[in-house]
């Protein structure tokens, strides 16, 4: 079995104050049941928008001086606004699950593979 | 026949076959690609001693098969190695006999392995370019450098595409699986665009001089025949080996003795090879059969290439019917080269001045130098020498390799008889 995560990208201007989970709160919930009871989520969250986020910075190694930003680091023209993990057989299991999830059609899917611990 | 000239015609025949058994085995393209090589090493010293064996290919694939799980114990035997030792299993080696017996795969069990391999190398989640590499690599079994200098990239950066390549396959877990029926006609569709890439390369390479490049024409054939052998009821697979057929027919007319580029319309059909028209019209007429009237972009490509193999020359050719075609491809493939061709076809059947306007209808072609080398053409016939020029000088600044400027340069002499 593999584990990936299904990051949740959309439009950066369109939900910069407003998080597309609110809008479109009841499709996710029908989302992460299925994925659930077929024991494919193993978790996942909705995050509040990027307008809410503060991007730290330390310069000159650790124990720097800290420096922060009010919003987010990315200035991609899509921002994260929630994710999926995920257990499958493989890629295209994956993937057939990620086209289930509203942000593939409302805005983008990264599906990518968690790399495993090393103690 | 010395061993090691019988090694090199194994591994070009067959090395893809051992390979997919090897990949099946170990379950990783990367592992299976360092087998076949240490198994290659191996047959260097043992077959001209030894003599050839009976059947190479099992003896590569158990070979291969013992040097990965030795090499797998030596690895899992140091620390930090759990997950790859995870991911590989642990089996035992078994005995001399069974490894052999297990080696002769059965006919559907090869099959099967090559096919899964094929569909691995050009899954949707790798580029385009990683797909085309694969396919070169894993499937044509061409060396690296070779590849390379195909694509006129150093050696250095087409090995790292194929490792990045491979170990996508591997971290992402791409499936070592054939399709079901329901994605079939896509992923199909993606394996022999890779096909059909490789042979457009070798027709249009994409700048510089073509200077001891492989033979990537008479891959895209092997490539194409060895799909046809594994699916040879697909109709578009049929027609794919087929188009490629008729196209690789025309090679040795398509330049001239000083290695000048020589366009189909002036082409000595004389030189054309026979034998290549008429076996791809004997896979086109299968194509058909199997297709139940259901035409694929690949067959009605077949068709086009076959009516310019099948006229006695470039004014007898039948533009109904090529006209025809392009209209059939442009329902079910739009795309502005198609639409490119058919006002070329629209010229020689109905004059220069329909041509010209069919050619005002392509959208995105504006960029190209084929567009403006046709408009110069029709100017040129409807007597609008300055025009032309202009359109050759346009055409010849927008060409993207030096072979096809001189070709479009030579052309500014029919229309301005004194250069300036």
């Amino acid at each position: 079995m593999a584990l990936y995560v299904a990051l949740c990208y959309y439009d950066r201007d369109r939900y910069w104050d407003e998080p597309p989970e609110t809008e479109f709160s009841p499709e996710y919930t029908e989302f992460a049941r299925r994925a659930t009871e077929a024991g494919v989520m193993r978790s996942g969250e909705a995050l509040h928008p990027v307008s809410m986020s503060t991007t730290i910075t330390v310069s000159g190694g650790r124990g720097g001086e800290v420096m922060l930003t009010d919003g987010p680091y990315a200035e991609a023209k899509e921002v994260l606004a929630g994710y999926f993990v995920l257990e499958t057989a493989d890629l295209d299991e994956a993937i057939a699950w990620a086209v289930q999830i509203p942000a593939a059609w409302r805005g983008k899917i990264e599906l990518r593979p968690i790399a495993p611990h090393h103690a | 026949m010395d061993a090691s000239t019988a090694l090199v015609k194994v591994l070009r025949e067959e090395g893809s076959r051992v390979l997919a058994t090897l990949v099946r085995q170990l379950g990783d393209l990367s592992v299976a690609e360092d087998a076949l090589s240490e198994a290659t090493v191996a047959a260097l010293s043992a077959w001209p001693a030894s003599g050839i064996p009976e059947n190479p290919r099992a003896w590569l694939t158990v070979v291969g098969r013992r040097k990965a799980l030795d090499l797998l114990r030596r690895e899992s035997a140091r620390p930090g190695k759990e997950t790859a030792a995870f991911r590989w299993g642990t089996e035992s080696a078994k005995d001399e006999m069974e490894e052999v017996i297990e080696a002769m795969e059965t006919e559907s069990q090869l099959r099967d392995d090559m096919l899964r391999l094929i569909f691995t190398c050009c899954h949707p989640a790798l580029s385009r370019e990683a797909q085309v590499a694969l396919a070169l690599r894993t499937l044509a079994r061409l060396e690296v450098d070779a590849i390379a200098r195909a694509f006129l990239v150093p050696e250095a950066t087409m090995a790292k595409r194929l490792v990045r390549a491979r170990s996508k396959i591997a971290t992402a877990h791409i499936p070592y699986a054939v399709p079901s029926d329901a994605e079939l006609p896509d992923r199909l569709a993606a394996v022999l665009a890779v096909v059909y890439l490789i042979a457009t390369e070798a027709h249009a390479p994409t700048g510089g001089e073509a200077v001891a490049r492989v033979d990537l024409e008479a891959e895209a054939v092997r490539l194409a025949r060895l799909l046809v052998e594994l699916m040879p009821d697909e109709p578009e697979v049929l027609s794919l080996l087929a188009l490629l057929l008729f196209t690789s027919a025309r090679t040795p007319a398509r330049s001239d003795a000083e290695g000048h580029v020589v366009i189909l319309a002036n082409q000595d059909r004389g030189r054309w090879n026979r034998g290549a028209i008429a076996e791809g019209s004997w896979w086109l007429q299968r194509a058909v059969s199997w297709s139940a009237g259901m035409a694929g972009p690949y067959q009605l490509q077949a068709h086009l290439a076959a009516a310019h193999s099948t006229a006695a020359s470039w004014a007898e050719t039948d533009w109904d019917r090529i006209i025809e075609l392009y209209d059939l491809l442009r329902s079910v493939a739009a795309n502005p080269v198609v639409a490119l061709n058919r006002a070329v076809a629209i010229t020689e059947r109905d004059g220069p001045g329909q041509g010209l306007a069919a050619l005002e209808a392509v959208v995105g072609m504006e960029q190209s130098h084929l567009w403006h080398a046709a408009r110069a053409d029709n100017l040129r016939r409807l007597d609008r020498a300055a025009e032309a020029a202009g359109e050759l000088e346009t055409a010849a600044a927008l060409a993207p390799t030096e072979e096809e400027r001189r070709l479009l340069l030579s052309r500014l002499l029919d229309v301005r008889p004194e250069p300036a």
